[in-house]
């Protein structure tokens, strides 16, 4: 798989990007072989993305060459990439759900692209056989699942002849079991003398399959590497830089009284292309923290929304808090009760954008700071203060917009926010996507005191490897399913990942009684 | 080289700035105007903008225009905070015409202390009629505000001129289309001598006191406010939208019944088709020049009632259009939402040039 | 009734639906890209006064027709780049370019009033108008009737069977997915936009040069609003605004109908007529939530700004 032609397939030189207040790439050179499997490494903000939109021609660069087969190239805009033999699988997917597959193919190919294939559709075919994609070029996008999806967009690529393929995290979508899948279409990739472009922040994956390893910090390349002749230890400490080893692990704990209970909730969606939940059944209890993994889109959204009341339909006693019925309750009434939720999307959702902290902090904590109906501004921005300081948010201060923040610090914000109110039951979505290593560390801390104090939690994460390290027990979520809940220790990520896959969904339909056997072995 | 970059926190200097620069180039595009079609634009400027203030009867003409433009520019501020596009102000004013003018004819030989505050209130429950109707049909059928306000305002115009025509005619008035004239009874006080000043101009200031008091004193306007920057987030803090969305509505149609109320028993002194020169549609400029403030509303309400008046001027005085008034206020939008883009971005100089 | 009367009405309710047949169809494209324009009426009423001025000026009906269709397209021109270069609200900047085209109009046409033009004549269409009331109905109208049978014809093969039309429809539904493989998304955006301005203009022109003809201050009375709740009630399908264009124009032309049926009602509650049909239409299509967010361009009304694309 080593180089065979003195010419290399793409070279970088010195690539610089200026954002508003942050250098996103500083003098960036890489250079790729035909055949090549390299992996870009980084943390979240270490110009990854950036990078390889520069080189699929979505952003320009302030400075610096890209030669493509030797010559220098002026990308432009994704078209010309394409016309090179370029071709990115995105992060979040470019495909359009109201189209069909091979319509969303169609798109992306140019008009002499499109006039040299006959049939489109049969083409398609070919190829899914050729690479094992099973991918049928007549279906509507939004009957896709996740890893369906991005074999579309993979397919994509192939249908335009790719020479390089780029992929912005494509593992951090997939089942384990869907990964081995996608690892073999990228060796066969690589043996007919396709590149590839491997972003990732998983170490396993990137020692188990690329060639070489660029990492990258704070927009810089800050190493290279064989990863066969690393350990993931070695390279993390290259990513993270001098910081500590983050997850030496927690201790885990037994809750006591049940605190919340889910039976049998079933619900349709609300969403056109959403997933529909299937008597879901889950217990949390003071002082633990059930970790929920799954691949995005199986209905977490959905599951959340019921929790914390967002979604507002009745679903009477299928929820229980404190032995009370609260289905009927609405956001605000559950909030009362002493439910805090820190949901997925910290601007938009958790927090305002163009309201100041201060205003954020009354968004969702009006307790002592309204009385007969008027605001207490000033307790209020006295709190805000508290916050600032006691959870280290860096920003100007209280009167700061929300959007002005980092994703760290705003997830650090909105963590206190919710925190601070004491509540007995938190939900929590993603805690720490995005997030830098500080500030998870720190937010981590937070939810265990908090779980220490007494508090049920329940945590919804795509990080295995965080809901591993925090969760006293997990359960896996699939298509709109719940499996059974089973202690941390007493589990292995071979069983969620088959979980996740949903294997758990036949017996369980197969035994009448919801409560598995498994469960009553935590209980 | 100049280049657009983005603020990373938005210019407080910028949201009062905006709407001034928006109103000069709005008059230097006024300037331009007049000099291309062979008026004098010095001239015609001083007519639309200074004549209407260079005496007391002016002033007090403009103050009662400011009126009903005030009153439903308060309400819409409130409905555009929460995002309910509300653009039936017009409607809901001529429906609270229509309703206190029903009701002043029904008093019209009482002698009761009380014929005037009902007639009022009859406007204020028309207006906020016409505005339920819409608002109903959103929270409950998911139906377009935007629209159906907008036809509501056609309604409540076919309807008021259906009544003028039938049921609420003056009998004695030769068959034009006009009610009988309202008893002194039922008719809102003048606040000074000589001028036609009256309560309904005192209320608009009323109006906008209490609008600026709910949206930052109260927790139920900072729940407005929430839901209309940011509906995920209100849903999540657990607002009820629906509650929201019927309170703003609600008040923005009792502002706006109780000004065309006002005006029926105010300067009209009758129910005739013509209550309103388009109040209500001015009224969402005003709200916007005024940033959706209630008090900024009424420093863009008296501007806009020069505009109105210097437009009666220009079309007497140098045989202008009447039209140019709201050509203006279109022109005059359009620079604010342009001139807003600097709020979030800025220019900046440099000398080199980029490759 | 009779048949006769029938035919007439059917008749009348094309030639009444075809303004806003015209304004729909453009607003259509504009709202699949994603682009909601409430500047309807106000490059309407645009259309309709300059197209009346060239026709009137210079007695050539095309010209007109053309002007109008130019002066709507610079119209757009406004909204779109306030609204896809600066960034501005696109209610807010439809609005405006609402009372900014009401004023202008009446202030361009104000020397115009009352003036009237021959308009359009009928033309028959040979074999086609002999059918028996069908032809009647159908093949015996002005041009611009004939245009816009074209256009609704064209615009379903456009949107439906090529590349153009899923490229809208790519723009309309995800434009950041869209311009992450290369589509030219404000390209696209400005290209619809203004061809929904010059549909308005065209409409416009109608009004003016067909329908009345002549011209008067705010003629337009609301179809430019009406043609935005015919886009919701066609969910967004170019061939159910032609049904709908021509249903809303059966409502405007009531009295007709009750003329028939021996009824006399107040004109003045009649004109409210096709206002109310409006609401209950709007309150019927949009009950049903769930399906209006499946058929509505996902992206509408939302703006796009390639340099947040970071």
């Amino acid at each position: 798989m080593k180089a065979q032609t003195s010419v290399s397939r793409l070279e970088l030189i010195g690539l610089t990007k200026q954002y508003p207040g942050c250098l996103a790439n500083d003098d960036i050179s890489i250079t790729l072989q035909p055949g090549e499997i390299h992996a870009l490494l980084g943390e979240n903000g270490a110009g990854k993305s950036t990078l390889v939109k520069t080189i699929y021609g979505v952003v320009s660069p302030d400075k610096g060459d890209i030669l493509w087969n030797g010559k220098e190239v002026n990308i432009k805009s994704p078209s010309i990439a394409r016309e090179l033999g370029i071709g990115m699988v995105f992060q979040h997917f470019s495909l359009f759900e109201t189209l069909t597959v091979s319509q969303n193919i169609e798109l992306c190919l140019s008009k002499k692209q499109l006039s040299q294939i006959d049939d489109l559709d049969s083409r398609i075919n070919t190829l899914s056989e050729e690479y094992g994609l099973n991918v049928d070029p007549t279906r509507y996008v939004h009957s896709l699942s996740i890893g369906e999806r991005q074999r579309v967009e993979i397919m994509r690529c192939l249908v335009q002849s790719v020479k390089l393929l780029i992929l912005d995290e494509p593992t951090s979508v997939l089942t384990p079991q869907e990964v081995s899948g996608l690892f073999d279409v990228l060796r066969i990739l690589s043996k007919e003398g396709c590149s590839v472009l491997f972003i990732s922040h998983k170490l396993h994956e990137v020692t188990e399959i690329c060639d070489q390893a660029t990492i990258l910090r704070g927009g810089k390349v800050v190493d290279t590497c064989v990863p066969n002749d690393e350990t993931p230890a070695s390279i993390a400490k290259m990513m993270v830089g001098d910081l500590a080893e983050q997850d030496a692990g927690y201790s885990k704990k037994e809750g006591s009284k049940t605190l919340f209970t889910a039976s049998n909730l079933s619900l349709s969606s609300k969403q056109p292309f959403g997933t529909a939940l299937k008597k879901i059944n889950f217990d949390l209890k003071a002082g633990e923290i059930l970790g929920i993994a799954g691949v995005a889109g199986n209905g977490q959204d959905e599951l959340m929304a019921i929790l914390s009341g967002e979604d507002d339909r009745n679903v009477g006693s299928a929820l229980l808090m404190n032995e009370l019925e609260i289905g009927h309750l609405h956001a605000g009434e559950r909030r009362k009760l002493g439910m805090a939720y820190v949901p997925e999307e910290r601007l938009g959702r958790g927090a305002v954008p163009d309201m100041s902290l201060t205003e954020n902090t009354l968004l969702t904590h009006s307790k002592g700071f309204v009385s007969k109906g008027l605001v207490q501004w000033q307790g209020v921005k006295d709190y805000t203060n508290q916050l600032i300081e006691k959870y280290k948010v860096k920003c100007h201060g209280e009167f700061s917009e929300a959007r002005s923040l980092s994703g760290g610090n705003l997830q650090k914000f909105i963590m206190g926010r919710e925190i601070g109110q004491d509540p007995k039951v938190l939900i929590c979505a993603h805690p720490t996507w995005g997030v830098d290593v500080g500030a998870a560390l720190a937010i981590h801390q937070a939810l265990l005191e908090l779980r220490d104090q007494g508090a049920a939690i329940l945590l919804v994460s795509e990080d295995i490897d965080e809901l591993f390290l925090l969760a006293d027990c997990m359960a896996a979520v699939c298509d709109g399913y719940l499996s059974p809940q089973v202690k941390t220790e007493d589990t292995n990520i071979d069983q969620i990942g088959q979980w996740m896959a949903g294997t758990f969904i036949n017996e369980q339909a197969s035994t009448t009684q919801p409560q598995s056997p498994t469960k009553e072995a935590v209980i | 080289m100049i280049l657009i970059q983005a603020r990373t926190e938005p210019s407080n200097t910028m949201k009062f700035v905006s709407p001034l620069l928006a109103v000069t180039l709005t008059l230097i595009f006024g300037g331009i105007l007049f000099t291309a079609i062979g008026k004098s634009p010095v001239q015609a400027l001083q007519v639309l903008l200074i004549a209407p203030l260079s005496d007391a009867y002016n002033i007090g003409e403009m103050f009662v225009k400011m009126g009903p433009l005030l009153l439903c520019a308060v309400g819409l501020s409130l409905c555009y905070r929460a995002n309910m596009w509300n653009i039936g102000a017009e409607g809901q004013l001529l429906a609270g015409a229509l309703g206190g003018s029903a009701a002043a004819l029904y008093f019209i030989e009482s002698e009761s202390i009380f014929a005037l505050p009902l007639t009022l209130i009859a406007g204020m429950l028309s207006g906020m009629i016409c505005a339920a109707i819409p608002t109903y049909l959103k929270l409950r059928f998911n139906s377009n505000l935007i629209l159906t306000t907008i036809m509501f305002n056609y309604i409540a115009l076919y309807l008021l001129i259906w009544s003028v025509h039938g049921p609420l005619r003056d009998p004695q008035g030769y068959g034009f289309p006009e009610s009988a004239l309202f008893a002194d009874n039922t008719l809102l006080p003048t606040l000074f001598e000589d001028s036609r000043i009256h309560l309904g101009v005192l209320f608009a200031l009323i109006a906008s006191v209490i609008g600026w008091f709910i949206l930052t004193k109260t927790h139920l306007g900072f729940q407005v406010r929430v839901f209309g920057a940011d509906e995920s987030a209100a849903k999540y803090a657990g607002f009820k939208g629906n509650k929201l969305g019927w309170l703003v509505m609600l008040f923005a149609g009792a502002l706006a019944g109780l000004a065309g109320v006002s005006e029926t028993t105010g300067p009209i002194g009758q129910l005739v088709p013509n209550v309103s020169p388009g109040y209500g549609y001015s009224a969402i400029i005003v709200a916007y020049l005024g940033r959706l403030h209630p008090i900024g509303a009424i420093i863009a309400a008296v501007f806009m009632a020069v505009l109105y008046m210097g437009g009666d001027l220009a079309q007497i005085e140098m045989g202008i259009p009447v039209a140019v008034v709201s050509m203006f206020q279109g022109v005059l939008l359009f620079f604010l939402l342009a001139c807003d883009f600097f709020i979030n971005n800025r220019l900046t100089f440099t000398n080199q040039a980029t490759n | 009734m009779d048949a006769d009367l029938i035919v007439q009405i059917l008749f009348a309710a094309i030639k009444t639906g075809t303004p806003l047949l015209f304004i729909a169809l453009g607003e259509v494209i504009c709202e699949k890209t994603g682009v909601l324009n409430l500047g309807q009426e106000g490059m309407m009423l645009m259309g309709a006064v300059v197209g009346f001025l060239a026709a009137y000026s210079t007695g050539n009906m095309g010209f007109g027709v053309i002007a109008a269709m130019l002066m709507g397209s610079i119209m757009s021109l406004i909204f779109a780049v306030l609204v896809l270069h600066v960034g501005a609200n696109q209610v807010a900047t439809g609005l405006a370019l609402t009372i900014f085209g009401t004023g202008l109009s009446a202030f361009v046409g104000a020397d115009y009033v009352g003036k009237t033009l021959q308009g359009f004549q009928p033309i028959a269409i040979p074999v086609l108008s002999d059918i028996p009331y069908l032809g009647r109905i159908i093949f015996n109208h002005d041009i611009l009737v004939y245009f816009s049978f074209f256009m609704t014809g064209l615009l379903i093969f456009v949107v439906n069977k090529t590349r153009l039309g899923l490229t809208i429809k790519a723009v309309g539904e995800n434009p950041n997915a869209a311009n992450a493989i290369g589509i030219k998304v404000l390209k696209v955006r400005y290209l619809a936009v203004m061809f929904g301005g010059a549909m308005a203009g065209i409409s416009g022109a109608y009004m003016s040069l067909v329908y009345t003809p002549m011209w008067v201050e705010g003629m337009t009375s609301g179809r430019g609003w009406i043609a935005l709740a015919l886009v919701v009630f066609a969910s967004w399908r170019v061939g159910r605004i032609m049904l709908g264009a021509y249903l809303f124009g059966l409502a405007s032309i009531m009295h007709l109908v009750l003329q028939g049926l021996g009824l006399s009602i107040s004109p003045n509650l009649l004109a409210m007529l096709p206002y109310v049909a409006t609401v209950v239409v709007m309150v019927i299509i949009s009950a049903d939530h769930f399906k209006e967010k499946l058929l509505a361009p996902r992206s509408l009304g939302k703006p796009f700004n390639p340099r947040n694309m970071a």
